[in-house]
């Protein structure tokens, strides 16, 4: 079991593509990390700040209603056009991190960041923080995927949306200053503690006790937002005193943000974190069921390098059980459409005009149909790694559906069958695909069979 | 199948087979196993904030004409102006006339001023999740009560409970295996396009599994989803779903499936509530008048239905004609095992010292303790499992005798 360009694409990146080369070694793909990131310059996407500046007008109007300044009706209105502009803003966000996987020639990079962005999911919870998460995994998980891992945790524990995901901004020391004065804000809220420990660091069988997560969450409790959902730690909120997390003691009086990013650093080259962190890196990208000695390998690596994602990420493709040739994993949704995108490379010119509400019609609405809806997985855990989850009647029936209607869409002009299961599936191409792109009634169904196949929607 | 294929002998076993995919040889249709319990639930999830003053409406208490008299007659008025009298008290929105006879005959109860435990907020996620999720607050949760008890309870398999419709549904979703599918889902294609679906994913028995079901499910639909003998993108289907989709239950539920639940949409009433409450309210009367069509009486007889919302909203109306989000509402329960004729609860009272936080229904109910009982008298699950593992937490109080 050793690598192959094909599989490397197949497995590891985005998916073959009638235009793009794939990866000649592990070596390229791992250069790949580290290059300048021209998907991101080619295909910008609006940062955080645009969601802000959009709350803080919602806020102004609440305000200005309720001091009677703007009646419901003006309200409502201009509510309404702020909902549609980060609506659009949305799908365009999502447009480009589509042509990313199209173009890109580093696919790894881009599995990557969308591995990390699940790892550390955060969800809006109203209708202006909704599409939040394109920017937070822009700014938050993008930049921070070849570094340490403690500064991956940081960046995205810190983030304003985790902080309101996880309710974090409700969270005060039962103590503290402001909970003495307020009506409103009066406890504890242990959820960003416990996932943080439980989700993104030691795993749910990790040696913490619910005594840990108790203290983790009142040593945290200074991290808050700004009335303009801007992080900042304030000491006012936080619980007075020491805790101990994990046996180590942190904080103390006055209360500093300094201790709490040191738990985190702890967390983080915590050898347990390093066994979960291992085993999930192996279960997305090489098998629901890895092989326990790439999975220690990897974790090996973790603890070797204090957490280094780059060295983490090479320890994933040098194991030779991660070159298995039979394809496992089933390509989420997302990954299914815009790898079938990617293979019909359709005309770049053509595809950047596709408007919103078209692409809202091609691609998010059967994702939702897939059970991927954007932005939405179920809770703080993610979407699901099992296979089970997306083999579902429902959901073999929407990628059936998606994949005999949408290409022709995308590229009117449809290529020939024949190529098309060569360029898409190279070597994995089986006699029954192979037929049956020979043999259906019409050229979109024949690419439709191709992309239905097992063989295109594993890897 | 042997290898390599020609392109006749396909034609062959396609012309035998003709259109009629659920006949197919190829398929492997999922084993069907007696189901572990004889009674059917149907959880039903309005989604948006329900006003439960609105649907089943106090208008015998003195302060409702002046709080709601502006929705108009089919609210505020009172029995003599259209809406139906349950007790002397409480009077039935007139949108859920056609409901008349279930309530006659018994068959159609209210629970009033009850609640999750979610308190201050108001935010549709949150709540919603806490509805679904069973537990008094949402850190570490990752199942929902639904699930729960399917986990609890022996014999139950992919059969036994089914989620209908698209979007997650968190009430069901848990390490218990639940089918699921949507009316809209149909796979409408050529004959010869199916098969050869079925030939590229021979090969792989988990693709082939979900695919035979997939059209098995589909082969009742006689609409077709093609244009010009195209496949259309797939989307959901607008209009008038809920129909489509108690047929497909009640279709389940005649058979080896004793758990359905699904949601209905458009409760969240903020502006014009007259005009806005009476299309969800003539759906849900016409999803539980299909479901008692459908399931025919004997399986009606076994059934309950019961459809919650993530919370009530306020007492008072805004500025647009409607209400905003609030905390106490109302739990409708329906079927042919249910014993209604009533309306159940507390009642908290209008006026404004009672309300809570002077401005929403004063919660005096826990919303999971009629759905725990409902539980306990279907399957017979003990009251200790449904108290610390459906719905952690809960005290079920005095059994207010739910079910017939």
């Amino acid at each position: 079991m050793s690598f192959t360009p094909e599989l490397a694409e197949i497995r590891f990146g985005c998916g073959l593509s009638p235009d793009v080369a794939p990866p000649g070694d592990p070596a390229a793909m791992l250069q790949g990390l580290t290059q300048p990131d021209t998907m991101a310059q080619k295909y910008p996407i609006t940062g955080y700040g645009s969601v802000r500046t959009r709350i803080v007008t919602v806020k102004k109007l609440r305000r200005q209603h309720r001091k009677k300044q703007i009646d419901r009706k003006q309200l409502v209105t201009q509510l309404k056009n702020l909902r549609q502009a980060a609506n659009k803003e949305g799908a365009i966000g999502f447009t480009r991190g589509l042509q990313r996987w199209v173009k890109t020639e580093h696919g790894f990079f881009e599995r990557l960041v969308a591995f990390w962005g699940d790892h550390f999911t955060a969800m809006g919870k109203n209708n202006f923080m909704k599409n939040a998460p394109v920017a937070y995994i822009e700014e938050a998980i993008r930049p921070n995927i070849t570094g340490q891992f403690a500064d991956l945790l940081i960046a995205t524990t810190t983030h304003p949306l985790m902080l309101h995901f996880l309710d974090q901004a409700k969270s005060v020391g039962p103590g503290s200053k402001v909970a003495a004065r307020s009506k409103r804000l009066k406890g504890l809220n242990e959820n960003l503690a416990r996932e943080v420990m439980e989700l993104h660091t030691l795993g749910v069988g990790g040696p913490y006790s619910q005594g840990d997560v108790r203290q983790l969450a009142e040593l945290f409790t200074g991290m808050n937002l700004t009335a303009d959902i801007t992080f900042r730690f304030r000491a006012d909120f936080a619980e007075p005193g020491r805790e101990t997390v994990l046996g180590r003691s942190y904080g103390g009086d006055p209360a500093k943000l300094e201790p709490v990013l040191q738990s985190l650093r702890d967390l983080a080259v915590h050898p347990a974190t390093a066994r979960h962190i291992a085993r999930k890196l192996a279960v997305h990208f090489v098998s629901d069921n890895p092989d326990p000695d790439l999975v220690q390998h990897i974790e090996a690596v973790f603890n070797d390098t204090a957490g280094n994602l780059l060295a983490i990420s090479g320890a994933l493709l040098e194991h030779p059980a991660s070159w298995e040739p039979r394809l496992g994993n089933v390509k989420p949704p997302f990954d299914f459409i815009a790898s079938a995108t990617r293979a019909l490379a359709p005309d770049q010119a053509r595809f950047d005009q596709i408007g919103y509400r078209v692409m809202n019609r091609l691609m998010l609405a059967p994702l939702d149909l897939m059970g991927q809806p954007w932005n939405r997985p179920g809770g703080p855990d993610g979407w699901n790694e099992q296979d089970e989850a997306w083999i579902t009647p429902q959901g073999v029936s929407a990628r059936l559906r998606w994949a005999l209607s949408v290409p022709q869409k995308l590229r009117p002009r449809l290529p020939d069958p024949d190529r098309f299961v060569t360029t898409t599936l190279g070597s994995y191409a089986t006699q029954p695909v192979i037929f049956a792109a020979r043999t259906a009634e019409s050229r979109s169904d024949a690419i439709g069979l191709v992309l239905a196949a097992p063989a295109f929607q594993r890897r | 199948m042997s290898l390599p294929l020609s392109r006749r002998s396909f034609l062959t076993r396609t012309s035998l087979l003709g259109c009629c995919a659920a006949a197919s040889p190829l398929m492997t249709p999922l084993s069907f196993a007696a189901a572990p319990w004889e009674s059917r639930l149907v959880v039903i999830i309005l989604r948006g904030g329900m006003d439960g003053l609105d649907v089943v409406q106090p208008w015998g208490a003195a302060e409702y004409g002046e709080l709601r008299g502006k929705l108009g007659p089919a609210t505020g008025g009172g029995p003599a102006k259209g809406t139906y009298d349950l007790d002397g008290f409480f009077a039935m929105h007139s949108a859920l006339a056609p409901l008349i006879p279930l309530w006659q005959q018994g068959e159609l109860g209210f629970v009033h001023a009850v609640a999750t435990p979610y308190r201050h907020k108001r935010s549709h996620f949150d709540g919603q999740d806490l509805l679904e999720a069973g537990t008094p607050n949402l850190s570490g949760v990752r199942d929902g009560w639904l699930n729960r008890m399917l986990q609890s309870l022996p014999g139950v398999e992919g059969r036994t409970a089914y989620a209908i419709g698209h979007g997650d549904l968190k009430v069901l979703s848990g390490s218990a295996a639940v089918s699921d599918w949507s009316p809209d889902s149909n796979l409408e294609m050529s004959p010869q396009a199916m098969l050869l679906a079925q030939l590229v994913m021979e090969q792989d028995p988990a693709f082939h599994a979900a695919l035979s079901e997939a059209l098995n499910l589909s082969a009742n639909e006689d609409e077709t989803d093609r244009e010009d003998g195209a496949m259309t993108v797939p989307r959901k289907a607008r209009g008038r779903t809920h129909i489509k989709i108690a047929e497909f239950a009640a279709e389940q539920l005649r058979g080896d499936t004793r758990v359905a639940s699904f949601s209905i949409n458009g409760w969240d009433t903020h502006n014009r509530q007259e005009r806005s409450i009476k299309g969800a309210l003539s759906g849900l009367a016409e999803t539980i008048l299909t479901l008692k069509q459908k399931l025919g009486s004997n399986v009606w007889n076994k059934t309950s239905i019961v459809a919650m919302t993530e919370f009530g909203r306020t007492v008072r109306l805004n500025g647009t004609g409607g209400t905003d989000h609030g905390t106490g509402g109302a739990m409708i329960l329906a079927g042919g095992a249910v014993h209604g004729g009533r309306v159940l609860g507390r009642w908290p009272g209008l006026d404004e010292a009672a309300l809570f936080e002077r401005r929403d229904l004063m919660p005096t109910g826990d919303v999971r303790a009629p759905a725990a009982w409902l539980m306990r008298a279907m399957t017979g699950l003990d009251r200790n499992v449904l108290e610390r593992v459906v719905f952690p937490g809960l005290d079920m109080e005095t059994d207010p005798g739910i079910v017939r």
